[in-house]
């Protein structure tokens, strides 16, 4: 039985924890939501001379070449950290986009530029409040031209190219557009973590080519969802766990009615339990993680168990961590709402919990019936 | 990453399966397993003492005892690949969990060498069944509250109280006792361990009648039995520390429930099941219970699988191994008690002829409260993870340091 990590991986992951933990901390995040960048360009430089970009990317487009199991180590630290970076969009979208759909020209024109940072991309599905997967898109691609509104698009006011969710005449269709481009209106919007940046924008005969075969857009944009499920899944237990520890930490130094409020078990239970939480999404990421590393026909399932789980477990965390700081969790100067901004931000961005819920027992319950 | 045995482990799981192919049959999958565990017959307990000698005769008995106790000094993802197969044969209900996960390993850790002697192989070999005498009506939770005393007289200790939710005591022929020997120290300093003989005169065991109709657990009533000073284990006043040696084996050997064969059979019966002309499967409320148990089942198996995994790489395992029961048992409640829910009106029937799986979904739903109490309740295991994973201070104590006999009590 080897179900964990080498202990390379897991030096990586050190070594990441590290690096963060001076280039990166909280005020950090914090600075970013305060001011009117839409992220950490410095930062974003920094790991890119670390290579983190590159990870998953092969090394015939000058990267890394190492895998997805390498991936989820640093998306740990990075939802640790809270990292004011686009990182969900440009690496676990945008690039697995290109190397699931990519055309040999499409992935030598971008892969590079993703690898180094240089470029950052972002993938454009919703279109309304409501919407959780590709049912209710109506941005038309229609011979080398998109024309349509997509809102909201995480990351999309600093894209350089963004997949979109589209339908041509032969079905939906991944289309690959760049920014900015004649007859693209990129608005920026307001975010409800504004440490994270968002837009909308608006396609008007824009220039853009098919990514992926035409008509395959909903098959293919379901598979992206799936890998980048799971690598965001490592976020939101590498941010989880953080919130329980600056949780556990408080509850050791308030004192009230004489004594630590950690030592009332009302408090204790409360923190058992997402304690609890974490570690069952973080089993079930690790499933996910050997899914996606071995492209595995579990990876469907595995993927949804990762989602639900590791969302469950920071929803909570950050709802329970602003109530067990009590007033104080409240207030802007504690980072409280940091965490509750990220956590709601990271649960809906790829569909709501529900939605992964249904997906699950549909994917779950096809099987078996196949078989 | 992957979940493949090494050479070694599969290597030795071969020549398991090669014994176990030649001395059982395998099992049905499709036959229900008894989860009441409803107390066994003589019969059962014959076929149970038998089966474990032929296992101790070929070496499989006790497989992680040191080979001076009659084991095979195995590592412990050795012991789990035993259990995995034996578990995909029919073999007679286990009857020796407690000897074996409990008993043994305390007599090997506090007992003299002629304690040893004298009970380690009565246990390897099957011809014992020994059970734990611990709870009182009046300490659950709070062990360390035992009120059952036990008074010097010669060569012998004379002892009088009442013990309950003794598992098997019925068919067990020793016994582990922690009893008071002195009220008037700090509750836990006055207790003393002690080894009984289940025959002896003046012990009465009465089953206890389950909500579940079950009768697995019992009272056990001592009216001036003797033990001899040579059965107690460690010095007088240690019981406590002795107690909990025979506690950390109890966690180590319950495992996590819910889950597993239960899923699937409830994905199952959401299929069958039709609300309002369509399939309970397809209906969104549905999907989100299912889900939901799914990630927790799922979680609790990948959770078990890091674990293996530590064993396997010769390490102890991290704390994770610490939620199964907590997470399994109310996982298994909830589950069935949409089971239950599932059937919609007919949910309050329990008939073999109208419930659906035969009402296994009711009987679920009735023996699940109990996994929640039995082997620390769901409130104690979340104070040991606030207190032994997250290292949050303990509660503050009225009772530690005053003598036994002045501590209030309800009465």
């Amino acid at each position: 039985m080897n179900f964990d990590f080498t202990d390379d991986q897991k030096m990586l992951k050190e070594t990441a924890a590290s690096f963060l933990h001076e280039h990166a901390p909280l005020a950090h995040c914090r600075a970013i939501l305060e001011s009117d960048e839409s992220y950490s360009a410095r930062l974003w430089k920094q790991i890119a001379e670390l290579g983190w970009q590159a990870t998953a990317i092969p090394e015939e487009y000058g990267a890394a070449g190492f895998g997805r199991l390498e991936l989820a180590m640093l998306a740990e630290e990075v939802g640790r950290a809270l990292a004011p970076i686009p990182f969900v969009s440009s690496v676990y979208l945008a690039t697995e986009a290109l190397l699931l759909a990519g055309s040999d020209a499409q992935k030598k024109r971008w892969l590079p530029k993703l690898a180094s940072g240089d470029a950052i991309g972002a993938f454009a599905l919703a279109e309304r409040p409501g919407q959780n997967g590709y049912t209710g898109v109506t941005a038309a691609l229609d011979g080398g031209s998109l024309s349509g509104v997509k809102v909201p698009v995480v990351d999309g006011d600093i894209a350089d190219f963004v997949v979109v969710a589209a339908v041509a005449g032969d079905g939906p269709t991944l289309a690959l557009v760049e920014l900015p481009s004649p007859g693209a209106t990129v608005t920026r919007l307001e975010s409800f973590d504004p440490s994270r940046s968002m837009a909308r924008i608006e396609f008007s005969g824009v220039p853009a080519e098919p990514l992926g075969a035409v008509g395959q857009g909903r098959a293919l944009a379901g598979r992206l969802l799936d890998r980048a499920a799971v690598l965001l899944a490592f976020e939101q237990v590498g941010a989880a766990t953080r919130a329980l520890e600056i949780t556990k930490q408080y509850t050791l130094e308030r004192f009230a009615f004489g004594r630590p409020i950690g030592s009332f078990q009302a408090v204790k239970h409360c923190l058992a339990d997402r304690w609890c939480d974490i570690e069952i999404g973080r089993s079930n990421c690790y499933y996910g993680a050997w899914a996606l590393e071995h492209d595995a026909p579990e990876l469907g399932a595995a993927a949804c168990l990762s989602r639900i789980g590791a969302s469950e477990a920071l929803d909570r965390m950050a709802t329970d961590m602003i109530q067990l700081h009590g007033g104080v969790g409240f207030t802007w100067e504690f980072d409280c709402h940091l965490f509750y901004r990220r956590a709601k931000l990271l649960s809906t961005m790829l569909g709501t919990t529900a939605s992964w819920k249904h997906k699950l027992v549909e994917r779950v319950s096809a099987v078996e019936e196949a078989a | 990453m992957d979940f493949n045995d090494t050479p070694e482990e599969a290597a030795f799981r071969k020549e398991v399966r090669a014994w176990l192919e030649q001395n059982t049959e395998p099992k049905n999958p499709d036959e229900a397993t008894d989860e009441s565990s409803d107390s066994v017959t003589e019969d059962d307990v014959k076929v149970a003492k038998a089966w474990q000698k032929k296992k101790a005769d070929a070496g499989w008995a006790c497989m992680r005892w040191p080979k001076e106790f009659g084991g095979r000094g195995a590592t412990s993802i050795q012991q789990v690949i035993w259990n995995q197969e034996e578990g995909k044969r029919k073999t007679p209900s286990d009857i020796f969990g407690i000897t074996h996960g409990m008993c043994g390993p305390t007599v090997m850790t506090h007992g003299t060498d002629e304690q040893r002697k004298q009970w380690i192989p009565g246990m390897l070999t099957g011809e014992n069944v020994w059970c734990q005498l611990f709870s009182e009506p009046a300490a659950g939770s709070d062990l360390a509250g035992l009120r059952m005393t036990a008074v010097r007289d010669g060569d012998d200790w004379v002892v009088n109280g009442q013990k309950i939710w003794t598992t098997g005591a019925q068919i067990a022929d020793w016994g582990i006792l922690v009893v008071r020997s002195d009220p008037n120290v700090p509750k836990h300093k006055g207790l003393t361990y002690f080894v009984i003989n289940m025959h002896a005169p003046g012990v009465e065991v009465r089953p206890i009648h389950q909500i579940n109709g079950g009768r697995a657990f019992n009272e056990v009533f001592f009216t001036d039995v003797r033990i001899p000073d040579a059965h107690r284990l460690d010095d007088v006043g240690n019981g406590w520390r002795v107690a909990l040696t025979t506690l950390m084996n109890e966690r180590a050997s319950i495992g996590g429930g819910g889950g597993g064969a239960a899923m699937k059979d409830l994905i199952e019966l959401a299929k069958r099941i039709e609300i309002d002309g369509r399939r309970a499967i397809d209906d969104s409320a549905v999907k989100e219970r299912l889900a939901d148990f799914m990630v927790r089942a799922r979680g609790l198996r990948y959770t078990g699988l890091r674990s293996l995994t530590a064993l396997s790489h010769g390490k102890t395992p991290g704390p994770e191994a610490s939620m199964g029961k907590l997470v399994g048992a109310v996982l298994g409640q909830d589950m069935a008690e949409f089971g239950v829910e599932l059937q919609g009106m007919a949910g309050g029937a329990y008939d073999p002829t109208s419930s659906e799986d035969g009402g296994a979904w009711q009987a679920r739903f009735l023996g699940f409260p109990g996994l929640r109490i039995a082997g620390g309740t769901d409130e104690v295991l979340r104070n040991i993870i606030a207190e032994r994973v997250l290292g949050l201070p303990p509660e503050i104590r009225v009772d530690k340091t005053v003598p036994f006999k002045d501590i209030p009590t309800g009465a």
